[in-house]
């Protein structure tokens, strides 16, 4: 068997000539593997490695070795698990024990009691912070219990870098099935049948755009695999990429095949140094064994595969953009039609799709349209992946079905908000898609939606967190599906200074090229600006909703189109933050510099710890005792915030006098209880 | 001394090798720029006129790409390389409050270079890691749940100082 790490040993590749060719080789494989045997799976994603888990990697080799078991037990370093935020992460299989945040130290212990005693090393089990049981096994764990790891699955048992391990796991025979059993219109129709929709955003049907492009007359196509993932927030793209590169070059080939391209092209960007690595490492191996390149496995079919590695622009994600530059210009939108189905790639039709729907295509030949559309809901099928980040217990990748509620994934896999912080708002949709489904009990939100008459007064607004997970319905609620980035935020989250934030990001990353999104982004940008440093005027939110609508009016692509979305949004459920940041000159989250001042209350004791990191030494105090902040010398950094470990440091409302207490305890109280104080 | 003959020998002869690794096509300009970036620390007018040439394209076309993407730089990058995230998730986080304090700290904002080319500093839009943001990198090695505390330490060891991290300051709570 080949050992993970990119270095082959053993099988040296062979050209396979034929389907029976594979099917013979795959037996051969399985018949050196002995699956009574343990197999210790590191994950080695991005998320694992910037936690360490190389050295955890290195000290197993060594404690194997020093105990002579590395003849008997397998150590395979896999992709992404998803559950990031406990990395890194050892699984031991077959027991299926998860084991988190291991570090090369506790390494022997597992070796010594796991492996060789078969007993379990309890500190490095899971704890459900809520329930504080303790979960041994991965599949018992909340954070996986709920989800369907149809794409991500493969991630955790292969090596990513061992295309026998993955022929082991089936990998290839959707291809198979596709080029030897079905002719390319029948692939169209089949993805077609699935109900399958782009993952990149925008959700497209992906047959629809299949369909057109193999209708396209010319010689040469192209195909293309938009992994530029400029969203910042999701990672599922590059975990699919790092984790099970293999999958995406299947589809990609059997896309190629269906529309009659023998070109791809995979676009990423250049910050995503390890799925660039895996990919080409794939790609290599593929090509050896004949699965890429002249005649794939007899077939009569030529393919191979490029990688492009983007300069990690937000623009270049759109495809027009990305095209452009593909072909080593600046990336730059242009108007669509003729959509890149007809003109694309050198002005020939090329068939753009994203990682993750390349992925699903795979999966839709290998299982069939009928199984695929028997899961999510009447409009969208399949799964989808979320990146599930920001103010949350569970950090991570999470595939659920479409049609699951929002509530299940932010409380039931997600845990909710950490330290007992209250749930504020999700933005999903990316930069661009800059949406918010927020609790809306909330009294103010309440009020707000009465004012901009989205409900009636007497309506009680149901929780936008009950809407089933689904292209449409997320459309209908005002937000949208997006690329999969979930960012939940809390209670210290400024709503003001989100959509400042956003547009900060957008004026950057906007290319300029159209005049709308130019200076539209720069002007809403000004005004979010001033009302942050508490200079707003009532009128600004008029010009808020004013220079949006042009812009989603005029903008030449959906990067300026979409943009207003996070300021409309925000002022459609937040507006009273808005109108208290600008007629109170108070930011009701206490994270706008300009409007709060940290002062200490009577619950500190005096450790000193926010002594170190005040750049100012503007803290001062005894021991067990009350400390002062200098509010001369205060730069409001929040360094000491962050630092407390008793909310002791309270962000209260700039300017002498009274010290407004602000702390969210108070101002999140739910309609109902706050109704019954009253009467 | 090395001479100047030297110099543009050693240009000529990086810049082909580059080049060539993508065919020499206009299909492998960003590509090609990424690896000058990544030998010279940043892109030499003199590498983009070579590159322009071999490639056969006009020296706009690079120009404008080197400027486009904001990766790539036309002046000198440091020795070492801090990249913090402001990615959506790393600014839920309070990311933030890690760039002023770095700024603070080494006295440069972000997209600048220390005076002495020791380090350069910059932020970007979202490693892949969001996990464990806030998230900074140091030389391409991450650090994860980025606190203030924690950041000190990492540029004190960068400097090479090496301070005792405050573990007794914890002791005493
Ligand atoms: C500003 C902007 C950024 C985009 N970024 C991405 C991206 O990073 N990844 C992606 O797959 N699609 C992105 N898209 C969508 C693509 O233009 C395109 O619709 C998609 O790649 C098509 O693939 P799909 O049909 O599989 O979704 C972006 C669109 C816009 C307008
Ligand atoms: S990288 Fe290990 S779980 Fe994501
Ligand atoms: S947002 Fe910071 S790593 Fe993704």
């Amino acid at each position: 068997m080949r050992q993970g790490n990119g270095g082959g040993d053993s099988v040296s590749p062979e050209r396979l000539t034929s389907p029976e060719a594979l099917n013979h080789l795959r037996e051969r494989l399985l018949k050196q593997r002995d699956n009574s045997r343990t197999v210790i799976n590191v994950c080695s994603g991005t998320g694992c490695l910037a936690c360490g888990c190389s050295a955890v990697t290195a000290a197993f080799r060594e404690a194997l070795a020093e105990s002579r078991l590395e003849n008997v037990v397998e150590l395979k370093t896999t992709g992404c698990h998803g559950f990031c935020e406990r990395g890194p992460l050892v699984a031991v299989y077959p027991l299926g024990v998860f084991y988190q945040k291991v570090s090369p130290s506790d390494v022997k212990l597992i070796v010594d009691q796991t492996i060789k005693g078969g007993k379990l090393v309890n500190k490095l089990l899971y704890k459900d912070p809520q329930t504080k049981q303790v979960i041994p096994y991965e599949h018992e764990i909340p954070f996986y219990k709920k989800q369907m790891r149809l794409l991500l699955g493969l991630n955790m048992v292969m090596d990513p870098n061992s295309i026998e391990d993955y022929f082991i796991l089936r990998g290839y025979q959707c291809m198979v099935r596709a080029l030897f059993n079905m002719k390319p219109e029948e692939v169209v129709q089949e993805v077609l049948d699935s109900g399958l929709r782009g993952r990149g955003g925008a959700g497209f049907p992906t047959g629809k755009k299949w369909a057109a492009c193999r209708e396209a007359k010319a010689e040469t196509k192209y195909i293309i695999c938009n992994a530029d993932e400029g969203d910042p927030g999701a990672f599922m793209d590059r975990s699919l990429l790092e984790g099970n590169p293999h999958s995406i070059i299947e589809g990609i080939v059997v896309g190629g095949y269906a529309v009659g391209a023998h070109q791809g092209f995979v676009y990423v960007r250049n910050e995503y140094p390890l799925a660039v690595k895996n990919l080409t490492y794939a790609i290599g191996t593929a090509r050896e064994y004949g699965l890429l390149g002249r005649n794939i496995l007899g077939s009569g079919f030529d393919f191979d595969i490029e990688v492009s590695r983007g300069g990690g622009a937000f623009v270049c994600g759109e495809e027009t953009a990305l095209i452009a530059s593909i072909e080593g210009n600046i990336g730059t939108p242009r108007p669509r039609p003729p959509y890149p189905a007809e003109a694309g790639l050198f002005g020939l039709p090329t068939l753009i799709n994203n990682v993750e729907s390349w992925a699903s295509v795979a999966l839709i030949i290998e299982k069939g349209a009928k199984w695929f559309s028997s899961i999510g809901t009447a409009s969208s099928k399949g799964t989808k992946v979320f990146a599930l980040t920001g103010n949350i217990n569970n950090t991570g990748l999470v595939e659920v079905p479409m049609g699951i509620t929002l509530r299940e994934i932010i409380y039931d896999i997600g845990g909710g908000c950490p330290r007992g912080k209250k749930f504020k708002a999700v933005q999903t949709g990316g930069p661009s898609g800059g949406t918010l489904i927020v609790e809306s009990g909330e009294p103010e939100i309440h009020e707000s939606l009465v004012a901009h008459g989205d409900i009636r007064e007497e309506e009680e607004a149901i929780s936008l967190l009950d809407l089933p997970v689904d292209f449409d319905e997320l459309t209908k609620a005002g937000s949208m599906m997006g690329s999969g980035g979930m960012i939940v935020m809390d209670q210290d989250t400024c709503m003001v200074d989100m959509a400042k934030y956003f547009f900060n990001f957008l004026q950057e990353e906007s290319c300029g090229k159209c005049l709308p999104c130019r200076e539209g982004l720069q002007i809403i940008l000004a005004v979010l600006k001033r009302i942050a440093d508490g200079k707003g005027e009532t009128k600004d939110l008029d010009t808020l909703e004013e220079v949006s609508q042009v812009m989603i009016d005029t903008s030449l692509c959906q990067l300026g189109g979409t943009a207003p979305n996070p300021v409309l949004s925000t002022l459609r459920y937040f507006r009273h933050e808005y109108l208290a940041h600008i007629q109170d000159k108070r930011c009701p989250a206490g994270v706008c510099k300009e409007l709060v001042s940290h002062a200490i209350d009577e619950t500190c004791t005096g450790c000193h710890v926010c002594f170190e990191p005040c750049p100012t030494d503007a803290i001062t105090g005894k021991t067990k005792e009350l400390h002062v902040i200098d509010q001369a010398k205060c730069i409001q950094c929040g360094a000491c915030y962050q630092v407390c470990r008793f909310d002791s440091i309270k962000r209260v409302k700039r300017g002498g006098g009274d010290i407004v207490q602000l702390r969210a305890k108070e101002k999140w109280q739910p309609l109902k209880k706050r109704t019954a104080a009253v009467a | 001394m090395r001479s100047a003959a030297h110099e543009t020998y050693d240009l000529e002869h990086t810049i082909s090798a580059i080049v060539n690794r993508y065919g020499g096509k206009a299909v492998g300009l960003i590509m090609a720029l990424q690896d000058v970036q990544k030998h010279y620390r940043y892109l030499p007018v003199e590498a983009l006129k070579l590159v322009a040439e071999k490639m056969v394209l006009p020296i706009a076309q690079v120009y404008a790409v080197a400027t486009f993407y904001r990766a790539f730089s036309l002046t000198p990058k440091g020795k070492h390389h801090i990249c913090v995230c402001t990615g959506t998730a790393c600014h839920v986080r309070q990311a933030t409050v890690i760039v002023d304090d770095i700024t603070r700290n080494i006295g440069i904002a972000p997209g600048e270079t220390t005076p002495d080319g020791e380090i350069s500093y910059e932020t970007v839009n979202c490693l892949g890691a969001c996990a464990l943001g806030p998230l900074v990198t140091v030389d391409d090695e991450y650090h994860g749940n980025m606190t203030v505390m924690k950041m000190a330490a990492v540029l004190d060891k960068l400097r090479g100082k090496h301070v005792s991290v405050k573990e007794t300051v914890e002791e005493t709570a």
